[in-house]
């Protein structure tokens, strides 16, 4: 199978032709992921057996009405799929299984598609490279010594490889879009609320997201439309319905966020990557200005806030009582501190400190209130800017994809390369990162293009736009032995 | 003395809503523990809550029949405490926007209307239940069921209005009516559907309020009582002999009657309370309010003046129908039979009463029911029966369940007024009693009922008692007048 052709509509167009099986597709990927996965390890769990049997129970009277019919797809680790070990890429969570399946999972498989496995991702999504995980890093398919970004890299390293059409990941802080981007796919945050939280191991409530990666936005759009839309296990999901848009792009007006361009930290040839679209743009007519969004200096501390205040709390359920890893103690003190002492990785406990601190009383006004004003400041911004624009672009990550090791002495560099993808998040916005260059080492570079919330048919439309114009058709050269 | 005491009450009532509060599963009591647990309750990795709106709407309700204000816009908050009967190590609960504020309830306490003030109502989930084999403190190992685990919970704090023990035994009292007027609590405290919790002071003699210690574990009216007279008893000796109160919490123990210190004030927790990122805020609109204040039930003391009022009872009978809405209910049925009020209430408080508690049977099982009591109160009237044979009627009534005037077609209980044959009884026994004759005519009055007695027992109690009396009068002064 030519890799090009291996996106949600071709293979769809394939399987209606006949001129390729689900079951044809499977042997392919399965027969990938064996070749190269010990060099790459997107995967923690692979689910061979049971995609061959959800491969006999397709039916193919059903192809027109399931949107996603035989097409492989990899979940994050860090979504329940009933009866198969979620992780979490965390010691705590090794053994444990769950009894349900995510929402949004549920929602793929009822359109058709076939989980193939589980992939790899930073502990409990904190991270930005995937080195955080407990079990092993993840390679970037573009360069098997740097990083696939994080923390869905498992997901965004297996779309890479063309291990899979489709791989779902969360993003907390810009843990879809910045993996997207150092792995030169596209990868999807949509705004808050419009895909259900329930079966997703929660990091930060109020800002993880569920989305997909895929090489093509049309198969990133196709995903959307599936797994979008009102839960009711999720009081905070919306009653979204999404509804695809064609609209010219030289109708967008585009603002540069000013914050975000020509400052200390990012890459030139990052930016000099963004000035090429900035002038593509222009030539095709499209009004394109500076905007600014006066806060989004304090981002950063804001998200350091919220973020691990909330996951202070979310993670206080792995205890060792009722499920996951127990490591027994004298009394249940000894158990709590002993099971959590061991089962936590280093950055996990550092942001359950941080986040416990920020909430204690005496320091919860100067700290965790302090931050949720801000963050309505950042909204505001936002809301303000699109009173102007349709869609604001930025980098999506200052840097291109770095070696392993590079940064995990340092958590604040660390952070820093999520500078861009944060604010979004923090909005609740909807955001997109697709490929747009490669730098001087080869290494993908991704643009981020953030939209209004829930118009988020026109960020995809736009976006969708942009790549054709651009044309992004470099892929790993790993790819080339195919 | 009781002047000089302050006690506030924290009341924890759980919602009788079928299901929990975040999740579908059934909310009862007594179950295979760990039966009625689901991934939400069970704080499963992933799973999320969902408001039960039925426990919103109870709780309004609560708020407004103790004339609170309702929050227009409240939310619910993540209290975080690690404790291994809690799934998540928070529990959801409200900190600074419950639902209701500013209430307060009125009652009686021994004829004097007495008035307590409501802080503040608001909504949480119950716990799981820890059980411990052997000894808690040498306990081998603790087991958890979490079918409790996720109940809504309702929190009611008073204002330190309370002055004695017995006035908080009498606002729990009337609280836990209330509560059960509104359908929305069992107020079962020896269950735990309700439990109470107190903050106790003693004044200062320049009249401030001194250190106040709450106390724990009342499991009844009773124990509430009990623990707070303890209490007074022991801060007053430690304030006698020189000593001083300190902010702890303590536990009262059953067994004994005293209190015991649970923690200090240093050793309490800091809650870290934050807002739940799970659920949106709860908006709650006038509509809604009006709509749920026009449907509340008629309430305790609106029922107690009515009931003084239309019909006429002693306060005292009003009181005990109105402290229980079963046997309210009953008594406002019984007179829409047509029964008369204060007959009804006789026989309600009486003899129907002594077979409802003696029977361990709810006043609303269908076994005696308001139509049953209007038949007896009828054939009384139509001298069917006697009063005496309606309390045979009643305690088969509810041994045969059976309508009143076919158990006396069956066991053939009817009163005798048939004049001639029981004058020529009346007679026979006048003659076979010449003593009690001879009484008579020396002036004993007693001989009469001695005489109606046996006139009774010949007919095995059925004679009319009101004809037998005359028939006997009659035929003694007809004796005496021939006498003369």
């Amino acid at each position: 199978m030519e890799t090009k052709k291996f996106t949600i509509g071709e293979l769809i167009k394939g399987y209606k032709n006949k001129s390729v099986s689900p079951r044809e597709v499977l042997d392919y990927v399965f027969n990938n992921i064996k070749l190269y996965q010990p060099k790459i390890n997107s995967f923690i769990t692979l689910m061979e057996e049971y995609a061959y049997k959800s491969v006999e129970s397709l039916s193919f009277d059903e192809i027109d009405s399931k949107p996603l019919w035989g097409i492989p797809v990899a979940i994050k680790d860090n979504m329940c799929v009933k009866g198969f070990k979620t992780t979490c890429s965390s010691k705590i969570l090794e053994p444990f299984t769950p009894i349900y399946t995510a929402t949004a999972v549920q929602r793929l498989i009822d359109a058709g598609a076939i989980v193939v496995g589980k992939t790899n991702l930073d502990e409990f999504a904190m991270g930005s490279s995937t080195e955080n995980s407990a079990f092993f890093t993840t390679s970037n398919p573009w360069d098997m010594d740097r990083v696939p970004g994080g923390s869905s890299g498992g997901s965004a390293s297996a779309v890479s490889a063309r291990f899979v059409p489709l791989a779902t990941g969360s993003d907390t802080g810009g843990s879809i879009r910045q993996p997207a981007s150092f792995c030169g796919v596209v990868g999807f945050k949509p705004t808050y609320g419009t895909v259900s939280r329930y079966g997703l191991v929660a990091f930060a409530s109020s800002l993880d997201q569920i989305g997909p990666f895929a090489t093509k936005v049309k198969d990133v759009e196709a995903a959307f439309s599936v797994i979008s839309g009102k839960d009711d296990m999720d009081s905070t999901s919306h009653p979204y319905k999404f509804s695809p848009v064609d609209k010219n792009i030289k109708e967008y007006k585009i603002g540069i966020i000013k914050e975000l361009y020509e400052t200390e930290g990012f890459d030139p040839e990052v930016l000099n990557s963004l000035k090429d679209v900035i002038k593509l743009l222009k030539e095709e007519g499209l009004k394109v200005d500076f905007c600014s969004l006066p806060h989004l200096e304090y981002s950063l501390p804001v998200y350091y806030l919220v973020a691990t205040s909330e996951a202070s709390s979310n993670l206080a359920r792995f205890d060792g009582v009722r499920y996951g890893l127990r490591v027994e103690g004298k009394d249940i003190i000894e158990t709590f501190l002993q099971t959590r002492g061991r089962g936590f990785g280093s950055e996990v406990k550092r942001r359950i400190m941080l986040g416990t601190y920020a909430l204690s009383s005496g320091y919860y006004d100067a700290y965790y209130l302090k931050a949720s004003k801000v963050r309505t400041l950042i909204v505001n911004d936002f809301e303000k800017a699109f009173e102007d624009y349709d869609c604001l672009i930025c980098p999506t990550s200052p840097t291109t994809a770095f070696k392993k090791g590079d940064k995990t002495n340092d958590p604040l560099s660390m952070y820093l390369s999520d500078i861009a993808t944060i604010p979004v998040n923090l909005a609740g916005l909807p955001g997109i990162s697709i490929p747009i260059g490669l730098d001087k080492k080869g290494l993908p570079i991704g643009l981020q293009i953030i939209g209004k919330p829930f118009k988020d048919n026109d960020i995809l439309n736009f976006a969708s736009k942009i790549e054709s114009i651009i044309n992004f058709e470099a892929e790993p050269s790993l790819l080339g032995g195919r | 003395m009781d002047n000089d005491v302050v006690i506030g009450l924290e009341i924890h009532a759980q919602l009788k809503t079928n299901t929990k509060m975040f999740c579908g599963c059934r909310t009862s009591f007594g179950d295979k523990p760990n039966s009625n647990v689901c991934p939400v309750c069970m704080a499963l990795p992933g799973s999320l809550p969902v408001a039960n709106k039925k426990a919103v709407t109870y709780t309004v309700m609560s708020g407004l029949a103790l004339n609170c204000t309702i929050s227009r816009y409240s939310k619910f908050d993540r209290k975080q405490y690690f404790y291994p009967d809690m799934p998540k190590n928070y529990q959801i609960s409200q900190y600074d926007l419950p639902f209701c504020r500013n209430g307060y309830l009125e009652f009686f306490c021994e004829d004097e209307p007495k008035k307590i003030r409501i802080h503040r109502i608001h909504l949480e989930e119950d716990t799981g239940k820890l059980m411990h084999t052997g000894d808690i403190m040498e306990s081998e190992q603790s087991m958890v069921d979490y079918n409790r685990a996720g109940t809504p919970l309702m929190e009611i704090v008073t204002e330190p209005d309370i002055s004695s023990p017995k006035e908080a035994r009498l606002f729990m009292f009337e609280l836990r009516n209330l509560l059960r007027y509104l359908g929305v609590s069992d107020g079962n405290m020896e269950e735990g559907s309700m439990r109470c919790d107190a903050n106790i002071s003693l004044k200062n003699p320049d009249g401030t309020l001194g250190t106040k210690v709450e106390i724990k574990n009342m499991n009844s009216l009773k124990s509430l009582e009990k623990a707070l007279e303890f209490e007074i008893k022991r801060q007053s000796n430690v304030i006698k002999s020189g000593g001083i109160i300190i902010q702890e919490t303590r536990h009262f123990d059953e067994r004994d009657g005293t209190t015991h210190s649970l923690r200090t004030k240093e050793e309490a927790h800091d809650y870290r309370y934050f807002p739940e990122p799970d659920l949106l805020p709860v908006v709650i609109t006038d509509e809604e309010v009006v709509s749920i204040s026009c449907n509340l039930p008629e309430l305790p003391l609106k029922k107690y003046f009515r009931f003084i009022e239309e019909f006429d009872i002693s306060k005292n009978d009003a009181s005990t129908l109105v402290s229980d809405l079963k046997l309210a209910n009953f008594f406002d049925e019984c007179v829409r039979c047509k029964c008369s009020p204060k007959e009804a209430v006789k026989w309600i408080l009486g003899d129907l009463s002594y077979f409802w508690n003696e029977k361990k049977i709810e006043p609303d099982s269908k076994i005696f029911t308001p139509s049953h009591l209007k038949e007896i109160l009828d054939l009384i009237d139509e001298k069917v029966i006697s009063i005496r044979q309606a309390k045979e009627v009643i305690e088969k009534v509810f041994e045969m369940n059976e309508s009143p005037r076919s158990i006396i077609e069956k066991l053939g209980i009817k009163q005798i007024s048939d004049e001639g044959f029981l004058i020529d009884t009346a007679k026979r026994i006048v003659e076979g009693n010449p003593k009690a004759v001879r009484d008579f005519l020396n002036g004993k009055k007693n001989a009469v009922g001695f005489l109606v007695g046996q006139l009774m027992r010949e007919t095995k109690g059925k004679a009319s008692p009101e004809i037998s009396n005359k028939i006997i009068n009659e035929i003694l002064n007809d004796l005496k007048s021939k006498e003369q």
